[in-house]
């Protein structure tokens, strides 16, 4: 079912390309650089003034982030559960109401279509978080379950508080309460005459909350945060140091590690969970979900084509796109795979980066591969090849992520 | 409670041959009918005291050798020795014209009837170019599968084996619509109007609907026991038929259990167990063979919530609301109407004036609602098989074309009706005086065909043929091979490569399947 309030919107969109967030006042204000990249039909900051002090503020203050474009869905019914296990691939039955899980949804033949988050706000009423507007396929896959499914992208606003001070920064607001949070746990919180849901997620690898409000009180959350932060060094960060940040813990993103399966044109360019790094979630004893039975055939045929590494990177150029080769003999290479992402990490001064390999490349760690990279010096090009050692990840694991409550900063 | 190697679901034509089939190939198979008589569409009903009747499909078309033959027909008592019938198509002055295995007599002129030979000849070949294909599971196309190649190199080979001109010839017309064909090719409205009438019959095309050739050289590539473009009456209706396939599934061992409607498919890890019947009972096997139609199978048997969502989407996806409607009606005596004698009457009569009238008919069942002038064909079994109504006395037994399903507004009492009248006054203006012998007429709308055969959308194809939903995409591709995405359910019936037709070939192709993948683990 589709909300009201899309049915009776006029038909305005071609004069807004890109739609403003809830807080748009505030960030726009902010964005001394005019830079703005879309996501999600949203237009969102890419750099607000500089991408390293918002880098820095994530690692060792405290950052905000808007995520109101995020893709939301609530699903609510008597077969909620039910739905949620059958769309994707983890089991619902470890997720207890008070908590979260990333996870995938694959199509028929087990390819992801998309990642995201499922909140379980109680027994029988979850948000879907995600990359992606997947209404259609939502309601096609509730054939069958007594559920309800609502596009709540638009009656949700949120903030990202990340860094090892966001609990600092939440107890000067006043929601010392939060400190109970465990990674993934959420709940509802009162920040004064303001109610706020917070669940302590992230997509930075640090200390993190992320706050949802009515868009009505979004700029009141935005301005009680900035308050309370002000002595904390709190400002708001773009993409581009979030981007960093989500490298450095590893995270991968759909769009640039992955393509999702619907947007795919050429055949093979779609990956399976086990092509990405996340054939650990799969949870074959839950009954039916989208994409069991080709993945059963996968990890049994073990015909999975790709695997997902973090890799260290010799030197200090950022292997960006490079492709990946193994030596074959003295002189000749052979393609291994590609590069979906890659910086200089400031915070652990390692140069890392997040590759595809073709198997059996990836399966162990003893690889020695090849990344070639081209750097411009001075107008003129050079062709690199450097040594990349598949590496643990996530990169960049702090103690902090995980301490409850959080440590004192 | 008995164990059983295989579960057939559906009693129809092809359900009792596919469990005949199993049964021969040393299976224990018990064979489940949700109604308390056997046959689905290809039952012989009595519609009213003394009167019998074939329920729905009422002419043998395409029953092959190999299905007569591997299921021993002949000896469980097939009778379908009887002449073909011509096919008359009936004209309100009188000029009637006969159509007999391809050729045209009666009031035509010379040249017509050579260009009609030729048009016959010429699509008679393209539709014996295809027809291997009909016998065989379709290739899986983007496969390393040998058998798969084989059989798509065999079929490029056929075609290129028609000679460089009769090759591009039907590359260049076959997904011609047959009003271009025939306007190419012939100028006589009544033959042009009989053709167009074959050739949509039973599906929700016009004539001048894409494809409708194609659905044409589907009709062509039909024989009866090796013999094409025949039509047979059988000896006591359709359901003579399927008393013949049930002799030979009870021949092979097969346990019979009409009344035993199937609630759903039980599957457990992805792998049909057995089914549960309405009532409760269990009944487990290794093996569930549905020749019930595909999204009744998936859908309400199995259920969404064991399917991919990309599979319910192609399921539901499937076109098959129904066109067609039957008209039984029982006479006091046959009407004496100058030019159409005792023989004449025994053919199939068609009415369908010309190719406009045909598209015309067409045109408001697009959206929902009835013809003002319906076209159809009937036939007179009781003459030549006195046995299916008293003494005397006689049976009409009328498919009527392009009767929507969904009928804007619904199929009121009043509808029924107005339907029936409109087809009565059309026998009548055809066949003068038919009216006053008519003693009862039983309509049957798709959406009684639905109710009482158990047939989604009263459509006796199983879902349209178009082709887009013929061949490798029939039911749909990941389903087209007989297997299904649940692990030993299998798909045997009409909505199933090769289609509908009293034919046997989809089970029977769908057995081979079965054999050889189940025999293979």
């Amino acid at each position: 079912m589709r909300s009201a309030a899309a049915e009776t919107r006029p038909l305005t969109h071609f004069r807004t390309p890109h739609l403003t967030t809830p807080v748009h006042e505030r960030t726009s204000a902010c964005n001394r650089n005019h830079s703005w990249v879309p996501w999600a039909g949203y237009m969102t900051a890419g750099v607000y003034d500089d991408e390293t002090m918002e880098y820095f503020a994530v690692r060792n203050q405290a950052g905000v982030y808007d995520i109101s474009p995020m893709v939301k869905y609530r699903i609510s019914g008597r077969d909620a559960a039910a739905f949620v296990d059958r769309l994707q691939v983890r089991s619902v039955a470890k997720l207890k109401p008070g908590r979260v899980f990333y996870t995938v949804w694959c199509d028929g033949e087990g390819m992801v279509i998309d990642d995201g988050t499922v909140f379980r706000l109680g027994p029988d009423h979850f948000r879907i978080c995600c990359q992606e507007r997947m209404l259609p396929w939502l309601l096609d896959s509730a054939e069958g379950f007594d559920v309800g499914i609502e596009e709540e992208t638009e009656a949700v606003a949120g903030l990202s508080l990340q860094g090892p001070c966001a609990f600092e920064v939440l107890k000067r607001a006043g929601l010392e309460a939060a400190g109970r949070l465990k990674p993934f746990d959420l709940a509802d919180f009162q920040m004064g005459d303001l109610p706020v849901m917070i669940s302590r997620t992230g997509f930075t690898g640090d200390l993190g909350y992320e706050l949802f409000v009515e868009p009505s009180r979004a700029l009141d959350l935005w301005d009680r945060l900035f308050e309370a932060g002000r002595l904390h060094g709190i400002r708001p960060f773009g993409n581009d140091a979030l981007n960093l940040a989500r490298i450095e813990a590893g995270f991968i993103m759909a769009r640039f590690d992955f393509v999702n399966a619907e947007h795919t044109l050429r055949p093979g360019r779609s990956r399976s969970p086990y092509e990405i790094g996340l054939g650990w979630m799969v949870d074959f004893d839950k009954g039916h979900f989208n994409g069991r039975r080709a993945l059963l055939a996968e990890r049994d045929g073990r015909t999975s084509r790709y695997t997902f590494v973090g890799l260290d990177i010799e030197g200090n150029l950022p292997a960006e796109s490079a492709l990946l080769y193994v030596k074959t003999g003295v002189g000749t290479w052979a393609e291994a795979g590609h590069v979906t992402a890659a910086a200089w990490s400031p915070t652990l001064k390692r140069n890392i980066a997040l590759a595809s390999l073709k198997r059996p490349h990836g399966l162990t760690r003893h690889d020695t591969l090849y990344a070639e990279i081209y750097v411009m010096r001075e107008l003129m090009w050079q062709k690199l090849m450097v040594k990349a050692h598949i590496a643990e990840r996530p990169f960049f694991n702090h103690p902090r992520r995980r301490a409850t409550p959080p440590g004192p900063y | 409670m008995p164990s059983f190697d295989a579960i057939v679901i559906g009693g129809g034509h092809n359900g009792l041959a596919a469990a005949a089939l199993l049964g021969k190939a040393g299976r224990k198979v018990v064979l489940l009918e949700a109604d308390a008589t056997l046959g689905g569409a290809a039952r012989t009903v009595e519609f009213h005291p003394g009167f019998r009747a074939s329920e729905v499909a009422h002419l043998v078309t395409h029953l092959p050798v190999r299905v007569i033959d591997e299921l021993g027909l002949a000896r469980h008592g097939l009778d379908i020795a009887g002449p073909s019938l011509p096919s008359i198509a009936l004209e309100r002055s009188g000029r009637h014209l006969v159509v007999t295995a391809g050729d045209v007599g009666g009031d035509v002129a010379e040249g017509e009837a050579a260009a009609f030979h030729d048009l016959n000849r010429k699509l008679a070949l393209f539709a014996a170019t295809l027809k291997p294909a009909l016998a065989k599971a379709p290739p899986r196309l983007a496969t390393r599968d040998r058998q798969s190649a084989l059989s798509l190199a065999r079929l490029g080979l056929d075609i290129r084996r028609l000679g460089r001109r009769d090759m591009r010839e039907l590359l260049r017309m076959i997904l011609m619509n047959i009003a271009d064909v025939l306007d190419e090719e012939l100028t006589d409205d009544r033959l042009k109007g009989l053709v167009a009438f074959d050739a949509t019959l039973g599906t929700h095309l016009g004539p001048m609907s894409p494809g409708s050739l194609l659905s044409y050289l589907y009709r062509l590539a039909g024989d009866v026991a090796g013999a094409p473009q025949r039509l047979i009456l059988p000896k006591g209706g359709m359901g003579s038929v399927i008393l013949a396939l049930a002799g030979a599934a009870k021949a092979a061992g097969v346990l019979l259990r009409p009344g035993a409607p199937v609630e759903r498919i039980l599957v457990e890890g992805g792998r049909a167990r057995g089914v549960v019947l309405e009532g409760g009972e269990k009944i487990e096997a290794r093996l569930v063979v549905s020749a019930a139609n595909p999204r009744q199978t998936l859908l309400d048997m199995v259920g969404a919530r064991a399917l991919d969502t990309d599979v319910v989407r192609r399921v539901s996806a499937i076109r098959m609301n129904g066109n067609a409607g039957r008209l039984l009606v029982a006479l006091d005596g046959l009407p004496e109407i100058a030019g159409l004698d005792r023989d004449r009457l025994a053919a199939r009569m068609v009415i369908a004036p010309s190719m406009r009238a045909v598209e015309e008919a067409f045109n408001p069942a697009k959206y929902g609602e009835l013809p003002e002038r319906p076209v159809m064909e009937m036939v007179l079994p009781s003459i030549s098989d006195p046995s299916l109504a008293p003494a005397g006395r006689h049976v009409l037994s009328v498919t009527m074309q392009f009767v929507p399903y969904r009928l804007t507004g619904g199929w009121s009492e009043a509808a029924r009706e107005e339907l029936k009248a409109r087809v009565l006054s059309e026998i009548e203006a055809h066949l003068p005086g038919i009216g006053r012998l008519v003693r009862h007429a039983e309509l049957m709308t798709p959406a009684d065909i639905e109710r009482r055969c158990r047939m989604p959308g009263g459509h006796w194809h199983h879902g349209e043929m178009t082709v887009d939903q013929m061949f490798f995409l029939r039911p749909f591709q990941a389903a087209a091979q007989y297997s299904t995405p649940i692990d030993g359910l299998y798909l045997a019936g009409a909505g199933s490569h090769p289609g509908g037709n009293v034919m046997g070939l989809a089970a029977m192709n769908a057995v081979r399947t079965i054999l050889e993948t189940e025999g293979r683990r």
